[in-house]
């Protein structure tokens, strides 16, 4: 049987995956059911969160004062691509979206090789949190990781508040239902916009950030994470932070625990040779999986956003 | 809305010079640009094939690329097993691209926009998962095929002009094709349905059907387009499917002019003779290429087509 | 560097005719994309060859016409034939990845064109489809991990936990592996390609206490695991062996990860013969960073042409002299002494390597022989002698 201690550090590793692509499918779902964007770029701003908090590190050797650069700068980068690239794609049609923001990963992935070279870099640990903590259960998990669970958990937090009990929340969930009469209202359209793909930016390269020191951080990092998180706000619900939450933390677990115990399984139903065979290749397959059921069954997401 | 009539000049001359260009090759004494145009072609036909249902239907495949595996694998695992008759390969190539495409459909096809692209894109990378795991035929490393496809007599594909002859054949051959089905009651339902969904349903025609039919015959072509590439290159790989291959064939029909059936074969040429150019110019031809893209999509969403031959001002299409 | 090489191309197609007093080189290497790094490191290493060799090989100004495959086969097999049949190069080089190779081997090898690899050996062309105009100044591919496999056997290591890539390089290099060990193979996972994160793997493998743990994760892939790895903890419990995991090419972005992790190589940078201490240092000044196998097999396929040339006096149609010359390899490699087998694989030592940190520099230093004269398994299968 299945050691319960290995089963519960699995699903906090799952958990901690799922918090990952919580971050980035946040901003994406919201871009999307907002603004109407597909923005494939967005693997790259999570790239460039984990190149600049990489350089920040290099030249003031710590960790957390990198961190506190990299969002700003990172966002700043978001709002810049914005305003040049993405204002004219807004009434565009979806396909154009995707060729353009897939122009921009072309860009981005060269981009930060021509200037940061194509080796990957390196991004230290905190020291405070290159150990390990203790936790019920007896199990022993990495503090960095838990400190990204937390971290998460506390963004997730603020957007709930945010979206649900402020102002800005109240225009951004107007925007999303009909954008012509919040302008018509005397909102300034054109900064809502800005302003909610600066947040989505904010959270990708938060999301590239922590990643660099578990992570390689290299040109095409982004893409993995890319599909992932598309995966998630497909299954999520378009538009939806709740569902964005809710699938990135089930895909996180599927992912993780289909790639623990899946081969194992397989080995005890079938002979060593097929499963070992089959084994790996279903455990990559297994989310893709779960998407197209779902896509067939409940094609608009298992929460989807209420009223939108 | 028909481009039939507005065939520039131009392209009559590209035909010529394709026609020619083996004769050409051998003057020259350059069968580099033989093996390259070909290949262009090869590509051509993959974005035809895409064009169809992108241009058409406004279906947008993002996992076409798996039918150019497909299409390869089926050369180069009957030729790995003995079986090189072109009679044999390529009709169980056909069949196989036919028959996945339509279980691929069936189920993306429940969906639409976006969440159609993701399925498509999550099919795709499956199958290259799939082909990847293929330890037998090499897996990630590739299939080398030894002995190209035999069709008999005097058609020899180890030749290279033969081969590009063919390959061009078949191109022309099914752009005909793709013509008269646009055209055809078959295209005008597609169409028809990519303008006005709710329109088509409410005269009674079975969308999904249709789009059906068009997706597994877009897969069937592609998978044609796969043969030719084993063919040419003599070996069979995951990377022919790898999802950013689906975005290159994407960026071909783009680049293009899609929904113009011509467009995509030129934004073939386009894209791979760029990428040639560019490369030989710099290691970071990237970073460039992207930009180009960002360019064209924002102030030249026409194509090349559109280009060459500017669509009359009142239009449905 | 480039432009460098372009402008003396262009000189000497303007000055010369093609062919009298130059050689053609066609340098066929991933350049974009996240293998990138690898093909630099190659072309790197292939330039400071020519350059330790006055600039020439052979006597004959060599034009190396550099040539991205973008980790695809067919683009690699279109760049050989561009390099064949429009620039009619004498040689081919380079060739960064076992797919790339597959797909450009046997034209090249059709065209009666020597090829050299500088990296890529999977197991067809050490076998059956060896040829005589194919030699290699790297390794086979299973090679390095028969080695590590063979020490860990040695060192009576008795229960080892396996993890690799699901690619073929990933299945070879476990199956290499398992040819000299004999302990128990507590188990052999395979993960995805490029698969980021490795939490899961790393907490099951925890659970089954192996003795040691022998991975193959090359490039990003190696730098994710080795973080993680360190990061829960591990390193010093379960002894972490591998190779092309932690190398100079991935042990800057691992940090002190990679510190106490054991690998193993042909070459090791601290290697003491005159040709490496040479090559190691203006390496290191010439292009201000550590040099990897990489650079040090590619060095030493520059060094091989060179020194072919040399033997039939420029004669570079004279096929079966330079074909001879190769066979003899007599140059001096960096990594000591080297002779080829009968399929054009080095038969060469391997050495084990520990990370360390030195002067404040993250290097792989030597810590013994672990295998002397190590031929690949795959020689038995090829017709030549």
């Amino acid at each position: 049987m299945i050691d319960p201690q290995l089963l519960a550090f699995q699903a906090l590793n799952g958990l901690q995956l799922g918090i990952m692509l919580f971050l980035m499918a946040a901003g994406l779902t919201l871009v999307f059911g907002i603004m109407n964007l597909i923005n494939l770029a967005h693997g790259s701003l999570y790239m460039v969160g984990a190149y600049l908090a990489a350089a920040f590190q290099g030249w003031t050797g710590s960790f957390l004062l990198a961190a506190l650069l990299a969002v700003p700068a990172t966002l700043l980068l978001g709002v810049v691509v914005e305003i040049v690239v993405l204002r004219a794609l807004y009434e565009r049609e979806h396909l154009d979206q995707v060729l353009a923001t897939f122009g921009l990963i072309l860009f981005f992935n060269e981009a930060v090789r021509i200037v940061w070279g194509p080796n990957a870099l390196f991004v230290a640990l905190p020291e405070f949190l290159s150990g390990q903590v203790e936790l019920p259960l007896g199990i022993i998990y990495p503090s960095y990781r838990f400190a990204i669970i937390a971290v998460g958990l506390a963004v997730a937090l603020f957007l709930y508040l945010l979206i649900a009990r402020t102002r800005v929340g109240m225009l951004i969930r107007a925007g999303a239902t009909n954008r012509a009469m919040v302008g018509a209202l005397g909102v300034d359209v054109k900064l809502l916009y800005t302003a909610v793909f600066g947040l989505g930016t904010a959270l990708a390269g938060l999301a590239g950030l922590m990643a660099g020191p578990i992570l390689s951080v290299e040109s095409g990092m982004g893409e993995p994470i890319l599909i992932l998180t598309f995966v998630v706000i497909v299954i999520g619900g378009i538009g939806s932070i709740r569902g964005a939450f809710l699938a990135a933390v089930l895909i996180g677990v599927i992912d993780t625990m289909g790639r623990a115990f899946l081969p194992g399984l397989l080995r005890a139903a079938f002979n060593p040779s097929i499963a070992n065979a089959v084994g790996p290749a279903l455990a990559s397959m297994l989310i893709y999986v779960v998407m197209a059921l779902v896509l067939a069954f409940r094609p608009q997401g298992l929460f989807p956003a209420r009223g939108a | 809305m028909s481009r039939v009539g507005a065939r520039p000049l131009a392209l009559w001359f590209g035909l010529a010079l394709l026609l020619a260009l083996p004769g050409l090759a051998a003057l020259l004494d350059q069968p580099f640009y033989l093996t390259l145009v070909t290949r262009m072609l090869v590509f051509a036909i993959a974005a035809l094939s895409l064009d169809l249902i992108l241009g058409y239907g406004a279906m947008v495949s993002f996992g076409h690329a798996a039918y150019l595996g497909i299409g390869a694998y089926a050369v180069g695992i009957l030729a790995f097993h003995g079986v090189t008759a072109a009679w044999i390969q390529w009709p169980v190539a056909i069949v196989g691209s036919a028959a996945v495409a339509t279980l691929i459909g069936l189920v993306s096809l429940r969906t639409s926009g976006v969440y159609f692209i993701m399925i498509t894109l999550a099919f795709g990378q499956m199958l290259y998962f799939l082909a990847v795991s293929l330890k037998a035929y090499g897996g990630d490393d590739g299939l080398t095929i030894n002995v190209r496809s035999r069709l008999g007599g005097p058609l020899d594909l180890s030749n290279g002009s033969v081969l590009y002859y063919l390959v061009l054949a078949l191109l022309l051959g099914l752009l005909l094709l793709c013509r008269r089905l646009v055209a055809a009651r078959f295209g005008m339902v597609i169409r028809g349905a990519k303008s006005n969904e709710r329109r088509m349903r409410a005269l009674g025609f079975p969308i999904v059907r249709y789009r059906l039919t068009a997706f597994a015959l877009a897969g069937t072509m592609c998978g044609i387009a796969g043969v030719l590439l084993a063919n040419l290159t003599n070996f069979a790989s995951p990377a022919y499917m790898h999802w950013t291959r689906s975005g290159e064939l994407i960026v071909m029909v783009i680049l293009g002019g899609m929904g113009s059936l011509i467009g995509p074969i030129l934004g073939a040429f386009a894209l791979l003779a760029l990428e040639e150019a560019l490369s030989s110019l710099t290691q970071h031809w990237q970073v460039y290429l992207g930009p180009i893209l960002i360019l064209i999509v924002l102030f030249a969403r026409s194509g090349i087509y559109g280009v060459l031959a500017p669509a009359p001002k009142a239009s449905d299409g | 560097m480039k432009k460098m090489i372009l402008a003396a191309a262009a000189a000497a197609l303007l000055a010369s005719p093609a062919g009298a007093q130059s050689v053609k080189i066609g340098f066929i290497a991933t350049f974009s994309g996240p293998g990138g790094v690898l093909g630099q490191h190659l072309y790197d290493g292939f330039m400071l060859g020519i350059e330790h060799q006055g600039g020439k090989l052979g006597g004959l100004t060599p034009e190396v016409l550099k040539e991205d495959d973008q980790f695809k086969p067919d683009v690699g097999l279109q760049a050989a034939q561009k390099l064949l049949q429009r620039d009619k190069v004498d040689f081919i080089s380079g060739i960064v990845f076992s797919n790339v190779m597959m797909a450009i081997y046997k034209p090249v090898i059709d065209s009666q064109t020597f090829l050299i690899s500088s990296n890529a050996g999977p197991s067809p062309i050490a076998g059956a489809q060896c040829s005589p105009y194919f030699f290699s100044t790297a390794w086979q591919n299973d090679d390095p991990h028969a080695a590590m496999g063979k020490h860990l056997q040695d060192k009576g290591i008795k229960r080892v936990y396996l993890m690799a890539p699901n690619y073929q390089a990933g299945k070879d290099a476990l199956t290499g592996f398992k040819r000299y060990f004999k302990g128990e193979v507590v188990d052999e996972v395979y993960t995805a390609v490029n698969q980021p994160d490795y939490s899961a793997e790393i907490a099951t493998l925890r659970a089954a206490k192996p003795d040691a743990l022998y991975v193959f994760y090359p490039g990003g892939m190696g730098v994710n695991f080795v973080k993680q790895y360190a990061q829960a903890g591990l390193t010093k419990t379960i002894p972490l062996y591998s190779a092309f995991t932690v190398d100079a090419t991935t042990v800057a972005a691992q940090g002190d990860a990679a510190i106490g992790t054991f690998g193993t190589a042909f070459w090791t940078v601290d290697l003491k013969n005159p040709a490496n201490q040479k090559f190691v240092a203006d390496f290191r000044k010439k292009y201000n960073y550590e040099p990897s196998t990489y650079a040090a097999q590619a060095y030493d396929s520059a060094q091989l042409i060179g020194a072919a040339i040399k033997a039939v006096g420029g004669k570079l149609t004279d096929k079966d002299g330079l074909r001879a010359a190769f066979k003899k390899a007599d140059f001096k490699s960096v990594r000591g002494p080297f002779k080829f087998n009968t399929n054009g694989f080095p038969i060469q030592n391997y050495y084990l390597y520990e990370t360390v940190r030195e002067n404040g520099k993250l290097l792989e230093l030597g810590r013994g022989t672990v295998m002397t004269d190590q031929a690949d398994a795959y020689a038995k299968d090829c017709p030549l002698k």
